[in-house]
């Protein structure tokens, strides 16, 4: 069974958003809601890093375990979904989760905060596959119709990888295999296998 | 804002399953899956393919076939409409360029489809509050303003700012437009960036565009990017970087700041602002010093390298350091790893060509590249990656001050060779044209007609200046701004003042740009609104020289009219309609995009667009999953054999069915398959030395060495005139690979295996030009006052040329407005 997982290969991050452009396009995400941002750390500096970031849809999630209202459930690919007709936008799903994912619109009465909003992995939610309130509360759901994240197609670098694990796993595997080899210098240092964010979210 | 929901329930109508086919090509497997089987993360989802449900359309979603418009990539897009409204996007993965990738740009297309910020209708400022007006009323008053202004002024009083955002067929009918209007006074954005390229690569070796392709990267074994950062500008060209970054090759940047292509370079070197002739010539000190120079390339294929390595011969490391702050080790580790990494790629932007002397810095560029021969090779070249989407296009075809369309220049050969593909009487159009003669700068007197006109980066001194100086009946008094915001130029307290004088200014654009805000008029301004490139269709060329078509993908909304029905509606107004479309079918004032591309066609021989017909792009591009990613030649399918877009020079009539030219000057195929030489584009010999290339020549060639490009009497000297059919004979007679309208001369030459434009040595030295050989200059914003006398800036002779603003101590003025190319 595929396991769906996000990677972000950072030695091809170049910081250029396309996969919040395209997340925000594709499910018309309001404003003032980022489902997916970049982070870049060490910027202008020697060692500049960036990392695109959302929802890594962990295996034990975080989110899940706090929420008042149980309105999380995992889907059987392994992807954290929420109701938002359960959510009370309480917040602690927030101060939970270690990558800064839920997002809270701010539009109601008082500023009080909205319901929680958050990466589906394109995979919509508890509605019906395609219904006008899936695509309401949701976004589209691109897994039903067979295909991808958007923000994961549509990277500039192909440096923002989601899907099965295994594969995705074996195809950085690859490309950190290539990058060594392909390394005159050994010691240069671009060639480390860093893994952002993955024991954190998926532990093995 | 939800704009339409994307699906509905699944007990609609047409029901339409997605089956493994479509499945796979989704997840991305479809694509050239074993070239770039690393690269690609889509290999994946069985358990969604077991899920994936019924997609179910009320009404059907059409995919459209499109390219992005923000830059010169050249990025497939596949638009989804449903019931007219551009709903989303799908990644491409079978595009050769991007393989489904899109940078942020590329991502939010659509967003010219919502049109939340679009100019909605014609708008007129009646006391400085703007007020709806219909199309008619626009056209009428503008046309009858300008009318008014030709009479009082002369036609050069009005100025035409074209765009790179118009497609091929746009940018020429532009060009088109405003020689029957009669003047030179058009331009646009491509002076202000990559003019100093041009100028400078065509003055090296022939042509002045990227030699390579972005896909051609893959082949390098190093990558040099000097003043460009494509992680923000081209952001997918970074995809085909890291592939030869990951296969081993070093990258190196050169730029002042960190930026975020420098955060990945395996050498970041900062040099000081301006010092790049210093830099580079440094660098050529290592090569020359380690004798690492290609020493059986320059013999072949260079002319004056000798003079190179006399100026280089003084950069000595210390002097290198003390002027660009580089270090010696530095530099020494950056020219090894060229030397030593070959084929290497050397890429540049704006922070090469936007200086005073960005001739200079650009022609260091070729040199460098001359001298460790990577020229005319795969992976290495000299590839300039240009900035809007259709830049390339407009440099070639379109609105520019200094030449007709296809680079023929200004003198009356060029204007007899257009005049006669546009059947028109050459006498006619020159009486459009004032008849008075003017200084051009350099003490010639000559007619508008044969005189650049004033270059985007002059039009506010063709306002502010006094009438006496400038080579013109009187001062600009109408400004078209088409497609062409101001906010990338400087001198704005000037730019404001000069809108404000003007007798009438007409904003041309999707968007109210900072030309409909910047200024304080209260009357005479127009907003015209016109259509993007999606609600259009046509060609466009790609920095890499590819042309592709787009489909249109919506309706022009509102009340927006693409380019080429504007200035048809303009050309009927001012009464000249019936002339310039004499070969171009208009229905409902919308002329026939087709029938402009066959004009490209019929005329524009110099630089190869001849042999890209509409039916060939257009049979390309719903055939681009048939492309190599590499190579980008057709593997299999309808196209088998052609490069991608055909890329220019695509040679001859297209019933030689000429595959384009991926890789310029690269003497490893034959001209007929892509093969070529450098250009023999200065004569054959100077001071007594040859100019030709020795013992090089491109595969298959009869003439074993250079010779100079061909004309009948060359074709009657060899013998090879009687291969021309008796109706190419008489078009041909006495014309050259330019100008002959049969394509025969070409057609002969490439059948012996010869490059129509002859093959020569590229040239380290360009006679012509202030600095022949490459020297540095202080830049006029210099921080290094020690340095200031030293390297000074050019003297009073070229000041007709530049405005120099000096802030050591003075603050020159030219003298003359006109700009000679």
């Amino acid at each position: 069974m595929a396991r769906m997982k996000f990677l972000c290969d950072d030695d091809r991050c170049i910081e250029c958003n396309a996969c919040i452009t395209a997340c925000k396009n594709e499910h018309e995400v309001p404003w003032g809601v980022n489902r997916r941002r970049v982070v870049t750390i060490n910027d202008g500096q020697s060692g500049e890093t960036s990392i695109s970031v959302a929802c890594m849809h962990c295996s034990d999630a975080p989110c899940a375990q706090v929420c008042p209202v149980d309105c999380f459930y995992f889907t059987d690919d392994g992807v954290v979904l929420h109701d938002k007709d359960l959510c009370i936008g309480c917040g602690y799903c927030f101060y939970a989760c270690p990558f800064g994912a839920p997002q809270f619109p701010q539009d109601g009465a008082f500023g009080n905060r909205g319901k929680m909003d958050k990466c589906t992995f394109c995979a919509g939610g508890p509605e019906e596959d395609h219904s006008e309130a899936e695509f309401e509360k949701y976004g589209r759901n691109r897994l039903a119709e067979g295909k991808l994240p958007l923000c994961a197609e549509m990277c500039s670098t192909k440096a923002l990888l989601a899907g099965d694990g295994d594969v995705i796993s074996n195809l950085f595997s690859q490309r950190v295999t290539q990058r060594q080899l392909s390394q005159e210098e050994p010691d240069s240092g671009t060639a480390q296998v860093k893994l952002w964010g993955w024991k954190t979210a998926y532990k093995d | 804002m939800k704009l339409i929901k994307r699906s509905t329930s699944p007990s609609a109508a047409h029901q339409k399953n997605l089956n493994r086919r479509e499945f796979i090509k989704h997840s991305g497997l479809a694509v050239g899956a074993s070239a770039l089987a690393s690269q690609l993360p889509f290999t994946m989802m069985e358990k969604a393919q077991a899920q994936a449900t019924q997609l179910t359309n009320t009404p059907e979603i059409a995919t459209i076939k499109s390219v992005c418009t923000h830059c010169s990539v050249g990025c497939g897009v596949i638009a989804e409409v449903q019931n007219g409204v551009w709903i989303g996007q799908e990644p491409a993965f079978d595009h050769p360029i991007n393989l489904g990738a899109h940078c942020a740009k590329g991502a939010s297309v659509r967003e010219h489809g919502h049109g939340d910020r679009r100019l909605k209708y014609p708008m007129k400022q009646i006391n400085g509050q703007w007020k709806r007006i219909t199309w008619q009323q626009a056209i009428d008053e503008i046309g009858d303003k300008m009318l008014e202004i030709r009479q009082q002024s002369g036609p050069d009083s009005v100025y035409w700012l074209g765009s790179s955002k118009h497609n091929n067929e746009q940018s020429y009918l532009f060009r088109k437009f405003a020689a029957f209007w009669g003047s030179n006074n058009i331009d646009h954005q491509a002076r202000i960036c990559h003019s100093t390229t041009v100028a400078g690569v065509a003055n090296t070796w022939g042509y002045g565009a990227m030699t390579n392709s972005f896909n051609d990267i893959h082949n390098s074994k190093a990558i040099l990017i000097i003043g460009g950062n494509p992680a923000e500008a081209h952001p997918v060209s970074m995809q085909h970087i890291f592939k030869a970054k990951e296969q081993g090759a070093p990258l190196i940047v050169i730029d002042p700041r960190l930026t975020r292509t420098a955060a990945h370079a395996s050498q970041h070197i900062r040099l000081r602002p301006g010092t790049d002739v210093p830099l580079i010539l440094g660098m050529l000190w290592h090569i020359f010093e380690n004798h690492w120079e290609d020493k059986e390339f320059i013999r072949q294929r260079v002319y004056g390298m000798d003079k190179v390595r006399k100026e280089v011969a003084q950069w000595t490391p210390d002097k290198v350091e003390q002027v660009t702050g580089v270090s010696e080790n530095e530099l020494y580790q950056a020219a090894k790893t060229m030397a030593t990494h070959k084929p290497g790629t050397f890429i540049w932007c704006m922070g090469g060509t936007q200086h005073t002397i960005g001739n200079n810095n650009t022609r260091a560029y070729c040199i460098f590249q001359l001298a460790l021969g990577n020229m005319g090779v795969a992976g290495g070249g000299t590839n300039i990656f240009r900035g809007h989407d259709n830049v390339q296009g407009a440099t070639d075809l379109g609105p520019n001050a200094h030449t007709l369309p296809g680079y023929y220049g200004l003198a009356e050969g060029a204007w007899k060779h257009w005049a006669t593909v546009w059947d028109i009487d050459f006498q006619w159009l020159s009486g459009r044209f004032d008849k008075a003669l003017y200084d051009d700068g350099t003490g010639a007197n000559k007619r508008t007609m044969n005189m650049s006109g004033i270059p985007v980066s002059r039009w506010i001194d063709g306002i502010l200046e006094e009438k006496q100086n400038i080579s013109q009946q009187d001062n600009i008094r109408a400004m078209v701004l088409w497609g062409h915001a101001p906010n990338s130029q400087t001198r704005a307290p000037e730019m404001k003042k000069a809108m404000e004088k003007l007798d009438l200014l007409v904003v041309v654009d999707p968007y109210p740009s900072n030309s409909a805000v910047l200024h304080d008029r209260t009357e005479n301004t127009y907003l015209l609104p016109a259509s993007t490139q999606f609600e259009t269709y046509g060609s466009l060329t790609s920095s890499n020289r590819s042309l592709q078509w787009r489909d249109q993908v919506i309706e022009p909304l509102f009340e927006s009219r693409p380019d080429h029905q504007i200035l048809y509606q303009f050309a009927e107004k001012l009464g000249f309609a019936d002339q310039m479309f004499k070969h171009i079918q208009v229905k409902n004032s919308v002329p026939l995009i087709e029938d402009i591309t066959k004009e490209i066609n019929k005329g524009t021989w110099t630089i190869g667009y001849t042999g890209q017909t509409y039916e060939r792009l257009k049979k390309q591009q719903q055939n681009w999953h048939t492309f190599n990613t590499t190579t980008l030649i057709a593997e299999g399918g309808p196209c088998d054999g052609e490069y991608f877009g055909l890329p220019w020079p695509c040679w001859g009539t297209s019933e030689q069915q000429h595959p384009g030219t991926p890789i310029l000057y690269d003497t490893t195929k034959p001209v007929a398959q892509g093969g070529l030489t450098f250009r023999a584009r200065f004569g054959v010999e100077r001071d007594g030395v040859s100019l030709l290339a020795e013992d090089s020549y491109s595969k298959d060639s009869e003439i074993k060495q250079g010779y100079p490009e061909f004309s009948a009497d060359l074709l009657k000297q060899l013998g090879w005139w009687n291969e021309l059919t008796d109706k190419e004979k008489q078009l041909a007679e006495g014309k050259n690979w330019k100008t002959d309208l049969s394509g025969g001369i070409q057609r002969v030459a490439i059948k012996h295996g010869c490059a129509p434009f002859g093959n020569a040595k590229a040239r380290c030295i360009v006679w012509q030009f202030p600095d022949p050989v490459p020297v540095h200059r202080e830049p006029l914003y210099s921080n290094r006052r020690d340095m200031v006398n030293k390297y000074t800036v050019y003297g009073q002779k070229y000041l007709t040329t530049f405005i120099i603003i000096d802030l050591h101590s003075v603050c020159y003025r030219m003298s003359k407005v006109h700009f000679s190319a």
